[in-house]
């Protein structure tokens, strides 16, 4: 990709019937030179720690937390930067070096910093130095902790490469990246035969979703002769509608695999087998969070190609509503906390899905989950921290008085996830719904739906935890954790309460326009204020209920069997693992163990039968030789005579 | 051009007597015998044709077979030797060692 100078900020239309931003970015200068570094420092540091061995073990941890925090603080100059530029100039590519080029195909290792990807910089940098910090405490009796942060900062570098390259193929590299990571960080306790297969389990179930993504990548190479964002979106009006479509639909497997939607969700649940810290990492900030961005990136795609669209918010629906009832019937804090992020990745995806009318609601709704997703899942690792690494809410409860920072910082988190007014996810979620009323009746009754289910299971994991009668082990002395936990953990409390501020004024879906186009008004059947109201009075018949069911009830300490189907459904992640060993696993079992003995009984059968038979005839021939001079003195005469014969009847 | 049919007819009788002597004796110095009243029928059948023909190449040929037999007595009866020494016996049946 040749990186313009040009300033100029065009709308493609031909085509298709939206207008679709173009990217085509202006070179680097000032402090944008060094946008490298945001990815080099990571990385940097993870060379370091996983090269430098036991050499690196006593200060390994700070070292990671310090490029990060390095890379957080160039972050936020640069958003500063680009705050002060006008809108036409808010695209800035960086040329690091050619990658490769194969004839005309060439592909260059090239970063493009836009106010989407501006956003995502602050949210994965800033989220994970936190994060980092605090597993200076939650891993501190780890022996193996330098390793634990070497992986986390290779983590951050993959999603960072994920967010800042320009082309489609250094998306690849970063996805693949976060794809290895996420592998390591989960099987971090290997020892664990259940978090060995459930590394082994998210990274299988991630390459079917990469599967797409490589074919959408080759598809575009193939119908544009380039897989540079700005390259595809300049020349995305002009392909057919079904190209468009399979790219579209193929991203959105990538998509589905990255950020545990249905049908590729079933890695996420168990993938909780990783530290907290981990999961808050994969599950809030970063990871999960790759489709979202995808989809939102390849607007251009999918501006082209509504039949693919109309895939995404099906797919984000069903997500929705699926991880909402696997949260409400887990008894596991980390699995409700991960049903929810499949719930709320679910929210995202259906803004996404809905076009300009929710891209930057999307990126909203991402931004505060990060936050307040992050923030909980810190919270929940701080609760295991302080009863002994126990994960069961059955063994908690009244927890409010022995962790009250703790506490407190959940619920600030608590009330953004189920959108109380003023909360951050009040804010961002009222406005997914009002696009999805907008589209869809159906859609927009699903995202209001989810609402009230999310409300309700998050209810009932706070009064598990911190309310109801105190039902721990007698041993177990529940305490606050260290300094370097809970100040994080404040920090994201603070930013779950605040971070509804992006909409002041309509700042987000300003800022993101140069990347996603002008958010479209839909007529809305009912204003707006009532809408809001039928939300709020949603959510809070979900926390009425909770209360009735899990509050005003004794909670018994081992899980009622007598339970109704829907349940033992939920419990059962809704059958996911039954589905897919049903529809892939067995099948591909018994595929693979008909292909063996086709290959055991007929291609070797052939081979061998053939050398037995050769074998069988030689037996017998052997026999001529018997060792008597005239039997082959009569095999001689024998030739000679054929051979007079055979000339008498050719000279006749 | 002078009729030498009579000469391959015996040379052909010579050649079948031979013949069936190398395949049904068993004594080995009569079968290298027989094997030398092949060689010298079909020295017989060389002379004949050049004689037919009126040219010299069939008598050359047959001091050839002659040169040649002459060498392979050489190596043929030292070999009959020295399996007689070593077995006692000359019966080509007898030395069948080298078999399956």
């Amino acid at each position: 990709m040749t990186l313009s100078s040009s300033t100029l900020l065009t709308s493609a239309a031909e085509g298709g019937h939206h207008s679709v931003p173009v990217v085509e970015a202006m070179s680097p200068d000032g402090v944008f030179s060094l946008l490298w570094l945001v990815i080099a420092l990571p990385l940097a540091g993870a060379v370091v720690l996983l090269v430098g061995g036991r050499l690196t073990d006593r200060w390994g941890h700070w070292l990671g937390t310090a490029t990060v925090t390095g890379s957080f603080v160039l972050s936020v100059v640069m958003f500063v930067q680009l705050l002060g530029r006008d809108d036409a100039e808010r695209q800035i590519g960086q040329h690091l070096w050619d990658w490769f080029a194969v004839g005309d195909f060439q592909v260059g290792m090239d970063l493009l910093y836009d106010p989407l990807s501006a956003l995502f910089l602050l949210l994965i940098t800033g989220v994970s130095a936190l994060i980092h910090l605090y597993s200076v405490g939650y891993m501190e009796h780890d022996p193996r902790r330098r390793r634990f942060f070497g992986y986390l900062n290779l983590f951050v570098a993959a999603m960072l490469m994920l967010v800042l390259a320009a082309d489609y193929v250094g998306v690849f590299l970063g996805w693949e990246g976060v794809g290895l990571a996420s592998y390591l960080l989960i099987g971090f306790w290997q020892h664990k035969p259940s978090a060995a297969a459930a590394a082994k389990k998210a990274f299988v179930i991630n390459r079917v979703g990469d599967i797409g993504m490589s074919l959408a990548i080759m598809l575009m190479f193939v119908t544009f002769g380039t897989t540079a964002f700005a390259g595809v979106s300049a020349a995305a009006g002009d392909a057919t509608e079904s190209t468009m479509t399979a790219i579209g639909l193929l991203l959105l497997l990538g998509a589905c695999g990255k950020s545990a939607q249905v049908p590729l969700q079933a890695w996420l649940l168990d993938a909780m087998e990783g530290p907290t810290p981990v999961s808050a990492l994969i599950h809030a900030a970063t990871m999960v969070t790759a489709g979202v961005y995808l989809v939102t990136r390849s607007n251009f795609v999918f501006e082209n190609a509504p039949v693919a669209q109309t895939a995404v918010v099906v797919v984000a629906c069903v997500t929705l509503l699926w991880g909402a009832v696997i949260g409400c019937a887990k008894d596991d804090i980390k699995k409700v906390l991960a049903g929810s992020t499949m719930s709320q990745i679910g929210y995202m995806m259906l803004a996404a899905g809905l076009g300009p009318a929710g891209y930057a609601f999307a990126i909203f709704h991402l931004v505060t989950h990060g936050f307040f997703k992050a923030n909980m899942f810190l919270g929940a690792g701080s609760v295991m921290h302080g009863t002994g690494d126990d994960v069961n809410m059955r063994h908690y409860g009244a927890l409010r008085k022995a962790m009250p920072v703790t506490f407190l910082t959940f619920a600030m988190g608590y009330l953004a996830i189920i959108g109380f007014p003023g909360f951050s996810g009040f804010w961002s979620k009222d406005k997914i719904i009002e696009a999805a009323v907008a589209e869809n009746y159906l859609v927009g009754a699903a995202a209001l739906l989810g609402a009230g289910v999310t409300a309700f299971y998050m209810t009932r994991l706070m009064l598990m935890t911190f309310f109801t009668k105190e039902r721990w082990e007698p041993e177990v002395h529940p305490h606050e954790s260290p300094k370097v936990m809970t100040v994080p953990l404040v920090v994201l409390a603070a930013l779950s309460v605040l971070g509804g501020v992006l909409l002041l004024g309509d700042w987000v879906t300003t800022w993101l326009t140069p990347v996603v186009g002008e958010v479209e008004h839909h007529e809305l059947p009912v204003p707006v204020i009532v809408l809001t109201g039928i939300v709020v009075v949603v959510v809070a018949l979900g926390v009425g209920l909770a209360v009735l069911l899990v509050g005003r009830r004794e909670v018994p300490r081992e899980a009622p069997q007598d339970v109704s189907f829907v349940t033992r459904a939920a419990r059962s992640d809704l059958y996911g693992d039954a589905i897919n060993d049903g529809l892939v696993v067995r099948p591909g079992g018994v595929l693979v163990r008909g292909l063996v003995a086709t290959d055991a009984r007929g291609v070797d059968g052939v081979v061998e039968g053939g050398a037995g038979l050769v074998g069988a005839l030689s037996s017998v021939l052997r026999r001529t030789q018997n060792g008597y001079v005239r039997t082959y003195a009569l095999s001689v005469l024998g030739g000679a005579v054929i051979l007079v014969l055979a000339m008498v009847a050719v000279t006749w | 051009m002078d009729d030498v049919t009579p000469f391959l007819v015996l040379s052909a009788i010579l050649f079948s007597i031979g013949c069936v002597g190398v395949l049904t004796r068993r004594n080995a110095i009569v079968v290298f015998m027989c094997v030398e009243l092949m060689l010298n029928a079909s020295n017989l059948a060389l002379v004949a044709f050049a004689k037919h023909h009126g040219n010299l190449e069939g008598q050359v040929a047959a001091f050839f077979v002659m040169v040649v037999a002459a060498a392979e007595v050489v190596v043929g009866l030292a070999i009959i030797m020295t399996i007689f020494r070593s077995r006692r016996s000359a019966s080509v049946d007898d030395a069948s060692l080298l078999k399956y």
